[in-house]
């Protein structure tokens, strides 16, 4: 019971925590801040990065798979790709990541409803309600509470990587196109077949257009990580705010309101996160930049370790 | 993006067909109203209403899961069946039983009350109030004439009148109590207290009859044999009035 029973055990971090009220001082804030609601805080910082690292690889499928419909020579399926991208892309994000999560949910429960339970002959759609029956019910009501979490997280994940990979799409669209033309007629000229040409000479070329735009997708991904607060998820802007509020002797460990120093933490993780990216991604387009004619690769093949002048493209 | 969609689509099929279970309720709250629901140091729902409500299921014969959901969307979410219940201090007004149904009260209206900085002038009340968005205090703010500033969180309406963005925030007194107690002589009751609702009752959607029914009777059991009145004394400093 209770809405607590998580993938994790929380557990008394010190001996002497027992009794909060006969503690002060650095041994009160070391049990306060060890607490098992503070040890649901830590947690989610685990859940902000797991739904980046989920997502980007999501958002880099949806991205070739988009650029390649966009490229298609079957019209339907080149205007399926022009459609998908700027549909996504004309609507704000926030209408996305509102909808995508409710419409799916309510998408799976009104099949599975029709598919399991075929007896009910009740509308789905009753007044305000939207009711499925029991066994439809996704994930059941009897699923423990991290099942639901989980499911919700899913569903989010979704919604991002359909929302970036559009954005995705066109970077990548744009840096098939940026690749010169000379360089895949000599490819053909030496005798590559279409494949080979793709694979040896237009995909490894291709990155260096890509990444700039990818990077900065990368850096809007991360920052865009406490809109999951929007959509239900106890991620870390709920916790931080839950844990900074005035706490009252209702709670073992009073506090007066301490929200800016909470979120003063989440500034500080936020800052690493996209410092680390930074640096991470400058190497990436060091790498990727070897031996291309551009400013960045001389400069790469050089042995130069000035930015290359492509990153200074980003928007 | 199709074999992400079919990809899903066949997961949520083959995952949990086994098991429906139809005693199983999941229980909405707010958890941030002290003292009707909070989450507590452990990270568990807890209040008036966690051991009030976990009681009326044992009384049905539910198995009862707590669920936490902001106040703002707490209807909504309801409707579209994320959970079955909502216990989160909500009085029986009817613009919301225009969209849910309410179960008999199982706390009775409780004073509102007004709570500005210690010292200020008793016409605050008149000036920039605060309250919590969609609840009967901002109804009876705007009505008042004042100017209501309106809050997601029950916690950011005391914020603000610490801060100063609202002369004086407008809540359910026994909410304020504590934090008015504590303070250190910041803040300060002001103006007479409104008595507004009906009562709070326990959300249910309006096609579950069945369970409405089944809950109203174990209110009335709980009411009868003094329970409610035990809970409302020990977390309320108030008698029981059933």
């Amino acid at each position: 019971m209770g809405g607590t029973n998580r993938p994790f055990h929380p557990v008394l971090m010190f001996e002497f925590c027992a009794d909060p009220k006969a503690i002060d001082g650095l041994k009160w804030m070391a049990c306060y801040l060890t607490t098992p609601k503070h040890q649901q805080f830590y947690f989610s910082f685990l859940i902000v990065l797991a739904l980046i690292a989920g997502t980007a690889p999501l958002v880099m499928l949806l991205g070739f798979c988009g650029a390649f419909m966009r490229r298609s020579a079957i019209l339907p399926i080149k205007w399926l790709g022009h459609i998908y991208t700027s549909m996504v892309r004309g609507v704000p994000d926030i209408v996305f990541f509102l909808f995508v999560p409710i419409a799916m949910d309510q998408a799976f429960e009104y099949t599975r409803h029709r598919i399991l339970c075929p007896e009910v002959t009740e509308p789905v759609y009753r007044g305000n309600d939207f009711v499925v029956c029991t066994a439809a019910k996704l994930p059941l009501s009897s699923s423990p509470q991290w099942v639901h979490e989980t499911y919700g997280f899913i569903l989010a994940m979704i919604a991002f990587a359909v929302v970036f990979g559009a954005f995705a799409a066109n970077t990548i669209d744009g840096a098939l196109r940026a690749v010169p033309k000379a360089q895949l007629e000599t490819a053909r000229a030496y005798g590559m077949s279409e494949r080979q040409t793709f694979w040896r000479i237009h995909l490894p070329q291709m990155w260096t257009f890509a990444l700039p735009g990818l990077s900065n997708l990368w850096m809007v991904l991360v920052k865009s990580t406490p809109l999951l607060f929007l959509l239900g998820i106890e991620d870390i802007v709920y916790w931080a705010r839950e844990l900074g509020g005035t706490k009252t002797s209702f709670f073992e460990y009073p506090h007066p309101d301490w929200r800016a120093w909470y979120f003063l933490s989440l500034l500080i993780f936020y800052l690493l996160l996209t410092w680390v990216s930074e640096k991470a991604f400058a190497a990436l387009t060091r790498r990727v930049s070897r031996g291309m004619a551009t400013q960045g690769g001389k400069d790469a093949t050089a042995g130069n370790a000035a930015e290359p002048e492509i990153a200074g493209a980003r928007l | 993006m199709k074999s992400l969609i079919i990809g899903v689509v066949a997961a949520a099929f083959t995952a949990t067909v086994a098991f429906a279970d139809s005693h199983a309720v999941r229980m909405g709250t707010e958890g941030a109203y002290e003292p009707y629901n909070f989450i507590n140091d452990k990270g568990e729902v807890d209040g008036f209403e966690r051991e009030l409500g976990d009681k009326l299921c044992e009384i049905a014969g539910y198995s009862c899961t707590w669920v936490k959901n902001d106040w703002d969307s707490i209807i909504p979410n309801l409707t579209s069946g994320n959970y079955d219940t909502i216990m989160a201090g909500m009085s029986i007004t009817d613009e919301r039983k225009e969209k849910i149904n309410f179960t008999e009260a199982y706390f009775p209206p409780d004073p509102s009350a007004y709570v500005s900085l210690a010292g200020a002038d008793a016409e605050v009340i008149n000036g920039n109030v605060a309250a919590q968005t969609n609840t009967i205090q901002a109804g009876h703010v705007s009505s008042s004439g004042a100017t209501l500033v309106e809050y997601a969180t029950p916690d950011e309406t005391i914020a603000a009148v610490r801060n100063g963005e609202a002369d004086a925030v407008m809540a359910d007194k026994a909410y304020l109590r504590k934090l008015v107690e504590e303070s250190g002589g910041e803040l300060e009751f002001v103006g007479e207290d409104v008595m507004l609702g009906t009562g709070i009752g326990m959300g249910i959607r309006k096609s579950d009859e069945e369970m409405l029914a089944k809950f109203n009777a174990a209110i009335q059991q709980l009411k009868s044999d003094g329970t409610i009145n035990t809970l409302i004394e020990k977390w309320f400093e108030m008698k029981g009035p059933y």
